[in-house]
């Protein structure tokens, strides 16, 4: 693994170990001193082009928890608002002796090609593109829900999540869908036709139209996507009436949560529109984890730094070498 | 984790068998009670993989001597992974587990134990890991092997064989619980090896 771009470049293993070196450093975190030495003297490089608060925050502190040097980086307020290029941007980076670059932008794909361009010779690591990925939203949705119903081990075979709302913008639906499956979970997306990206048959998940059909299925995990009214014309933009009967028909209120089964939880990536897509009710319910995934989010993401950035920049070695050296 | 390719026979000697390694665990069980002054306030914890093993037999040892000990709530394993110096020069080791005893380590003895002390680089880590758990009253350092050659001016407590090596050769330490059978080789020169 030597970027990390899309949830979909992840194999089974590769996932489970992310997974399992997150679960480590979470362990880490509970301590009284959370400063781990591991990645002293590395310099992470923060490139956002489109507005964040809480990824952007989550990469900062996973990489000061694991004592890199941090540059924050935001298109607002740089040259980029000169008009400088991303090639141009990126090559001042690497001139600056960036070990890894955690990029956002709103462009699907500005990642790949900051990785593939040539024009960097670091890790890159893609903190949400456009409307294609969020490969660390997935992993902290699957590190979170792989603690509540699958013991904090292993994969996610057998359990069943049902991915609500605005499937059509959400990076974060098409990197759980491609990383719970990769998992071995059964996904099923619920949302209305407008909602739905043209060729969403042919991913790895049901489809549903109808909220209360799939909450009748007995879904594990719930996750509630936010309706990113930024990417709409105003007020729905065609893609609903109205508010109201969006909430209505695929809002997750109380009368929702009571028919859902008891262990099961209730997540969103945040930031959560109150009263639209969840409820205050929902929201604040013992079944929501929503603060537990952003503290598992930092864990995550040290995970990510430290496979990517701790070892040498080498192809693996087999594993009985590794204990010559140990 | 993964069996050996080559075959323990050949060129590798086995140093210690079966019963040497449980004299000398029962040996540094004795040694750690009469240095300590009995097992008050001793935590003993293993550095993964094969420390580990060793540190439970130890505090099972601990426990069968002294009487009022209980092996489990002393027994811990510390993860040093994250704390080396050589991480950059190596692929990606995977993170092991960090398990202190519920009490924690504040104004315990711990002695930290591993199979074989060679650079003294493993216990450097180790000692710093401590300190970012809490802050014991005193460190020890139990070894099975110690093969010489130190990089750094660190030296054990506690050692169940002394053994002069070459750095070019190569001390292999099998236990029960993570290969299937007890011993310690050495193996000739490979060019592998550090």
């Amino acid at each position: 693994m030597r970027h990390l771009l899309s949830a979909k470049d992840l194999s089974h293993d590769e996932a489970v170990l992310i997974l399992d070196t997150a679960a480590q450093m979470a362990a880490t975190q509970a301590r009284e001193i959370k400063k781990l030495p591991t990645l002293r003297g590395r310099t992470v490089v923060n490139l956002f082009f489109e507005d964040s608060t809480r990824t952007r925050i989550s990469f900062e502190t996973a990489a000061k928890r694991l004592s890199a040097d941090v540059l924050n980086f935001s298109a607002k307020g740089s040259s980029v608002s000169k008009g400088e290029s991303l090639k141009d941007t990126a090559q001042t980076l690497q001139a600056m002796g960036a070990d890894a670059v955690v990029v956002r932008h709103q462009s699907s794909g500005a990642p790949h090609r900051l990785a593939y361009a040539g024009w960097i010779d670091c890790p890159v690591v893609n903190a949400g593109d456009g409307t294609h990925q969020h490969p660390t939203q997935s992993l902290l949705d699957a590190f979170t829900i792989r603690r509540h119903l699958a013991g904090g081990t292993g994969d996610l075979a057998g359990l069943h999540v049902a991915i609500v709302g605005d499937v059509l913008h959400s990076r974060v639906a098409r990197s759980n869908v491609d990383l719970l499956t990769t998992l071995g979970a059964r996904v099923t997306l619920v949302a209305p036709p407008t909602l739905l990206p043209v060729g969403v048959e042919a991913w790895p998940a049901a489809i549903s139209y109808h909220l209360d059909e799939a909450l009748a299925d007995g879904p594990d995990a719930v996750m509630m996507l936010r309706v990113q009214r930024e990417r709409m014309s105003s007020a729905g933009g065609g893609f609903f009436p109205s508010g109201q009967e969006y909430s209505r028909l695929y809002g997750l209120d109380q009368r929702r949560l009571d028919t859902l089964a008891d262990h099961a939880i209730v997540m969103h990536p945040g930031p959560m529109n109150r009263g639209l897509e969840i409820s205050a009710d929902a929201a604040d319910s013992p079944r929501s984890v929503v603060v537990e995934q952003v503290a598992n989010g930092v864990a995550v993401r040290m995970a990510v730094l430290y496979l990517l950035l701790a070892g040498a920049q080498a192809p693996a070695v087999a594993d009985d070498e590794m204990k010559v050296l140990a | 984790m993964s069996p050996e390719m080559r075959a323990p026979d050949g060129e590798a000697a086995e140093v210690l068998g079966p019963p040497e390694i449980g004299r000398a665990l029962t040996r540094i069980a004795h040694e750690i009670l009469e240095r300590n002054k009995g097992a008050e306030g001793l935590v003993v914890l293993g550095i993964p993989t094969r420390g580990l093993p060793l540190a439970r037999r130890l505090a099972a040892n601990l426990a069968a001597v002294e009487p009022g000990v209980d092996a489990d709530k002393i027994t811990g394993s510390l993860d040093v992974t994250m704390y080396r110096d050589d991480l950059a020069h190596h692929p990606t080791r995977t993170i092991g587990a960090t398990l202190v005893p519920p009490d924690g380590v504040d104004g315990k003895v711990v002695v930290l134990v591993d199979d074989v002390l060679y650079s003294g680089r493993t216990i450097r880590a180790a000692l710093d890991a401590i300190s970012d758990l809490g802050r014991p009253r005193a460190v020890q350092l139990a070894v099975l092997v110690d093969r010489g050659h130190r990089e750094l001016p660190i030296r054990a407590d506690y050692v169940g064989k002394n053994l002069p090596t070459a750095s070019t050769e190569r001390v292999r330490v099998l236990l029960a619980e993570t290969d299937g059978r007890d011993g310690v080789l050495i193996e000739g020169p490979t060019g592998e090896g550090r």
